[in-house]
């Protein structure tokens, strides 16, 4: 188990880019919307790195050493050709749906130990690249069960300094990989919410706390079944009754939208977290944990059970002034 | 918890799919599809002085015309959705498959794209259609000559 605690750390910047689904969805102020798959380009790969391209723009300046992230294209190729020739030292890191708290936390440690002194986290998922890469043809329509989700469209990235902010990064657990034989890749709020209890209980019992001393604690896409199952495994295993949980995946989609058991993929918490959760005021002490869901198409036809991970990120607003 | 504490867990809350429901969609679509290619059918018959082998092949080669045509322009996957395999298990299924993944990889260049997804989905059909085919005429010649 490796959690930290940081002294002072802030996030000071960020952009965030949605599609037209999550449009319709309950985010505010997203930076810019997207109203086609395409977003002027020939393909839907090249669709998701201009989404990039137009984060970094946003956010890199001449202070930036370091930019990390990640997505969810074959061998993160989105976020390489998005970091072509922009003279940045570059990390490029995957762990599925948690690849941008990974990025965040990689970051963090890096100028915790004075190595950096700024650093970008960025990264992007596409509804189509993603369902053409681990499922069927787009156009196929494959029927899917209630319980699957729906890979979410977009792009964050955010800028993580020494410079004070009203945002500021409290401490990380990263997590370690949990597999408990489920093999079906619908079903990933079951492969994903042992490691998000296992992570989230190493955090509380690394910093002394208990899940009251939070005001909210936010999961990245479990989504409805696998918050039913998350609930349940912190109630059996740690006898943790959880009362302020929001999954960011069950609520970035409204009910009349019917995207199954709601959002995925490694935009899914940013998401939530930048455009949602932060502009609300109530919410001062934030957890939130990050859930991948480790697997390839390949070996899941080989029969071969889904390994997950959840990565854990402590955040606290300092003063009423959202930025 | 256990492993297999879990796996029953998961498997006793996860929301079983309504089997009964979407067969019933799929036999009332697919009755319907089979009915409207019936009619065709007579009229091809009875109004062109076709034969009904020649009439038959024309239906199915409107099927797959159409279902192209629909999966490329139109939103045949959403229509595949709500009417299940009454829309899949007709020839319509099988042109859609190969529609939906030549759309995909056209990009992606002729031979190294286009063509090697070409059946993606479909090449599994073809495969063990030829097989059992194979079998099936082989025990036709066998033991009833």
């Amino acid at each position: 188990m490796a959690s930290f605690i940081y002294k002072d750390l802030y996030i000071n910047n960020f952009y965030s880019i949605a599609g037209k689904n999550e449009n319709n969805g309950i985010l505010k102020n997203v930076n810019k919307y997207i109203n086609d798959f395409y977003y002027g380009e020939k393909t839907i790969e090249d669709s998701e790195i201009k989404m990039q391209k137009e984060v970094l723009n946003n956010l890199i300046n001449t202070k930036t050493d370091l930019i990390v992230g990640g997505d969810l294209m074959n061998q993160i190729t989105a976020t390489s050709s998005s970091n072509v020739n922009n003279n940045i030292s570059f990390l490029g890191v995957y762990n599925a749906c948690a690849t941008f708290v990974e990025s965040m936390i990689i970051i963090s440690n890096f100028i915790n130990g004075k190595s950096i002194k700024e650093g970008i986290s960025i990264t992007s998922s596409h509804n189509l690249a993603s369902e053409k890469q681990f499922r069927f043809p787009i156009e196929y329509g494959a029927q899917k069960p209630s319980y699957t989700t729906f890979t979410t469209t977009g792009s964050v990235g955010c800028v993580l300094s020494k410079n004070k902010s009203n945002i500021k990064i409290k401490g990380s657990t990263i997590g370690s990989i949990v597999d408990m034989g489920i093999k079906d890749a619908n079903n990933m709020g079951a492969v994903m919410a042992p490691a998000a209890v296992k992570t989230l209980k190493e955090h509380l019992d690394y910093t002394k706390t208990s899940v009251n001393d939070y005001d909210i604690i936010l999961t990245g896409d479990l989504g409805s079944y696998g918050t039913k199952l998350f609930k349940i495994l912190l109630k059996e295993d740690y006898n943790i009754n959880i009362k302020n949980h929001i999954d960011a995946g069950s609520i970035i989609y409204k009910k009349e939208q019917e995207k199954y058991s709601g959002g995925s993929g490694p935009v899914c918490l940013p998401l939530i977290l930048f455009n949602n959760i932060l502009q609300n005021k109530k919410y001062k002490k934030i957890l939130a944990i990050a859930t991948g869901s480790l697997h390839s198409p390949m070996l899941v036809n080989q029969k071969h059970s889904i390994p997950s991970i959840a990565h854990l990120i402590s955040l606290e607003v300092t003063n009423d002034n959202n930025i | 918890m256990e492993k297999l504490k879990y796996q029953k867990l998961v498997n006793d809350t996860t929301p079983k799919p309504k089997k009964m429901k979407h067969s019933l969609i799929a036999f009332i679509s697919g009755g319907l599809l089979g009915a409207i290619c019936e009619i065709l059918k007579l009229i091809l018959v009875n109004v062109y002085d076709m034969k009904i082998t020649d009439a038959s092949s024309i239906i199915i080669f409107i099927l797959v015309i159409v279902a192209c045509f629909m999966t490329a322009f139109f939103d045949f996957d959403k229509w595949v959705i709500k009417f299940k395999a009454g829309l899949i298990v007709p020839i319509t299924g099988f042109a859609h498959s190969i529609q939906s993944s030549a759309l995909d990889y056209k990009k992606d260049g002729l031979i190294t794209g286009l063509g090697a997804n070409f059946f993606k989905l479909a090449g599994s059909v073809i495969l063990y259609g030829i097989v059992s085919a194979f079998i099936f005429c082989l025990i036709k010649v066998v033991f009833y000559g």
